[in-house]
């Protein structure tokens, strides 16, 4: 083994501020991915447990199109081909005066594609939760989207935390994947270093650490944010014991 | 053939055996019994050293089991042991339940096995179900493979835990009328069974047992007619209820 | 680009060949490398000496708190620094897809393992097997029963994931799809046809492993 070591690179110029960019990158890609993925996937759960034989087939066949397409070429399909198959107007929009055009549209493939994985495991929940406390909504009266979001919904939810957020550290690594459209995120940005400097161990261990403290950090708001679910309601505690 | 001497057992804080000791000869057969909890089980898989002990020694056939000098899985080869819940590997049929360990440790050729397989098969009555998997055999005939498995490594002595007691009641005479057959041919048993109709029967010896010690161990009919302590006399009035 | 020309592709059939085999390829070498250090990782993980177990549970917990990708330009660049030759990108794939997947399957074999009823490993040893003995015989094969449609469901998304083998250049089915949309200009017709094989292909192993699950966890 031959190798030069440097790690004091990873504190010059222009190489530190590179680090500093992808991690805003990263950030705000994964969270904004999240925000628009945890409605939409939460949607496409009810549909697909809902009474409605035409949303159930809507919803399976969303998950199944979306989970059995690897993310890379997602990306493509939204970056070359999804402003091709459009109205030519809005095509032009897309391709010439929208802003940030890659990280828009990996924003927007990003989010799809957790949507799906994200439905799979509030689906999960849905059903552990059962059809008991369902029956007995509706038969209180409520009406079925009453039913969702004042019964099952709160209840799924407080069942699948765990896996939740295991999704939500998923999104971050499945971010790295917007680099094949010329996103400059973590990864992206330690690979740049890495071919400018030669110097990839530094480079390649500052993105690891960095991915591995955003772990971290979500695991620990996790379990901050499970303690005051079963503190508020007392549902968390008792739904849990299950 | 057995001597267990001045055995102490803790599973941290709590003590599960104090100051055991007993010793079993060669043809005898020793009936252990107790309330639930008391320890019996715990005992005789001491004494093939599947649980561990912190005090005192158990000998098996001359050879002491806590000693650096002494193979274990030879002493356990030469003692046979039949579970509660029979054990038999779902995914294998009776046959190679009953071959997998003559072959793999006493190294003996699979035709060998096999025909020393469907011998014991046959002994126990299950002639026909040789090819059989356990999920397609009932609980009784399970059992019986089970004992035909322990048999085909030739023991020494044979240990059962609580062999009847996962049993329809429909099931539980075809399982001891096996076991009967095997008493009087002379081979050493340790039981552990809540079955008195059994230890009247065959038993040489009834070990009874109350809070992990050793509280009577005496001939069969002297228990039966005249126990000593007050814990075995409310324990035999609950069980014995003819 | 105002009409669309399918002719592309049955044109660069044979090459799309070449890529989907390589692709095929690498996803085999990549489950049965995965698979086999996911076991020694998951035995490691169960056993009773410390050191071993926490020394496999970092080694689980660091694949899997980076992404792929990452783990990709790891190997890519580490390899051939620690073998002191160039080894090409087939070869740094392979690896780092193996220690990769390795970390990933070896929490399935440990659930696996874990779901197999503690009555089984002292039934086998008290027929005198040896520790050994009893997991490969007794334990593993009941596991790998029950951990059948995980270790399925993983393998379709190592097909998957193949295709980060982009990032390195490596002419997989992507790649060589790659090259031809850049070199005719067709992207629309060429991304299509590669999201509808992957599509087909996974969907094709779904739907087997719906209909084999019962067959296999009997």
């Amino acid at each position: 083994m031959n190798y030069h070591w440097h790690w004091s690179i990873l504190v010059e110029q222009p190489y530190l501020s590179w680090l500093a960019h992808g991690l805003a990158v990263t950030l705000t890609l994964s969270g904004l991915a999240w925000l628009i993925a945890l409605p939409l996937g939460t949607l496409i759960a009810v549909l697909r447990t809902g009474p409605w034989k035409i949303g159930r087939v809507i919803g399976a066949c969303y998950v199944r199109v979306f989970r059995n397409v690897p993310l890379i070429v997602q990306m493509f399909l939204w970056f070359f081909v999804f402003p091709e198959v459009v109205p030519k107007t809005f095509g032009f929009f897309l391709k010439r005066q929208l802003p940030f055009p890659e990280f828009t549209m990996g924003l927007l493939c990003l989010s799809f594609y957790s949507a799906s994985r994200l439905a799979e495991t509030i689906r999960s929940g849905l059903e552990t939760a059962g059809s008991g406390p369902k029956n007995a909504a509706l038969a209180s009266g409520l009406s079925y989207v009453k039913t969702y979001r004042f019964v099952l919904l709160p209840m799924a939810f407080r069942l699948v935390i765990p896996p939740l957020t295991s999704e939500f550290l998923a999104i971050f690594k499945n971010s790295s994947v917007a680099l094949a459209i010329g996103v400059l995120e973590i990864t992206a940005e330690s690979h740049q270093i890495e071919s400018f400097t030669f110097q990839g161990f530094e480079a390649f261990t500052a993105a690891t650490v960095l991915y591995a403290l955003i772990s971290l950090m979500c695991l620990i708001l996790a379990g901050l944010f499970k303690r005051y679910l079963s503190n508020a309601g007392g549902l968390g505690a008792e739904v849990a014991i299950k | 053939m057995i001597m267990i001497e001045a055995v102490d057992k803790w599973y941290g804080q709590l003590q599960v055996l104090s100051e055991c000791s007993a010793s079993i000869d060669q043809g005898e057969v020793v009936v252990v019994c107790g309330p639930s909890g008391s320890g019996k089980s715990t005992l005789i898989k001491c004494i093939n050293g599947l649980e561990e002990f912190q005090k005192g020694q158990i000998t098996v056939d001359r050879e002491p089991i806590k000693s650096a000098s002494t193979n274990i899985y030879k002493l356990r080869s030469k003692v046979g042991m039949v579970f509660q819940n029979f054990e038999l590997y779902p995914h294998l049929t009776s046959i190679e339940n009953i071959t997998l360990a003559p072959m793999k440790v006493l190294k003996r050729s699979r035709e060998e096995c096999v025909q020393r397989a469907r011998k014991l098969l046959q002994q126990v009555g299950l002639s026909a179900h040789g090819e059989k998997y356990p999920s397609q055999l009932s609980g009784g005939q399970q059992q019986r493979v089970a004992i035909a498995r322990s048999l085909a490594m030739d023991p020494i002595v044979m240990l059962f835990d609580e062999p009847t007691s996962a049993l329809d009641p429909e099931m539980i005479n075809e399982v001891l009328d096996v076991m009967v057959d095997l008493a009087k041919s002379g081979m050493t048993m340790v039981v552990v069974t809540h079955e008195m109709g059994f230890a009247q029967r065959v038993g040489s010896r009834v070990i009874f047992m109350d809070a992990g010690k050793i509280v009577e161990d005496r001939k069969c009919p002297d228990f039966f007619s005249n126990p000593n302590s007050d814990r075995a006399k409310a324990f035999l009035s609950k069980i014995v209820k003819h | 680009m105002s009409s669309f020309d399918w002719t592309v592709i049955t044109r660069n059939v044979p090459w799309l060949w070449a890529g989907m085999q390589l692709t095929l390829l690498l996803t085999a070498l990549a489950v049965v490398g995965g698979i086999t250090v996911g076991v020694l990782v998951a035995i490691c993980r169960l056993s009773s000496w410390k050191p071993l177990s926490l020394l496999a549970k970092i080694y689980v917990d660091l694949f899997r708190s980076i992404p792929l990708v990452l783990a990709v330009f790891w190997f890519y660049f580490m390899v051939p620094i620690i073998t002191g030759q160039p080894v090409g990108p087939f070869y740094s794939i392979v690896i780092a897809f193996t220690f990769f997947e390795g970390a990933y399957f070896s929490e399935i074999v440990r659930a696996g393992i874990q779901g197999v009823r503690r009555g089984q490993l002292s039934a086998a040893l008290a027929t005198g097997l040896t520790h050994f003995q009893a997991i490969l015989h007794v334990v593993l094969p009941q596991a790998v029963r029950s951990m059948y449609p995980l270790l399925v469901t993983r393998s379709i998304i190592i097909f998957q994931d193949t295709s980060l083998a982009f990032v390195v250049g490596l002419t997989d089915f992507l790649t060589s799809a790659n090259i031809i949309a850049n070199r005719e200009g067709r992207p629309i017709e060429i991304y299509c046809f590669v999201a509808l094989v992957y599509f087909v292909v996974c969907y094709a192993a779904e739907l087997g492993l719906d209909r084999t699950t019962k067959r296999v966890t009997r």
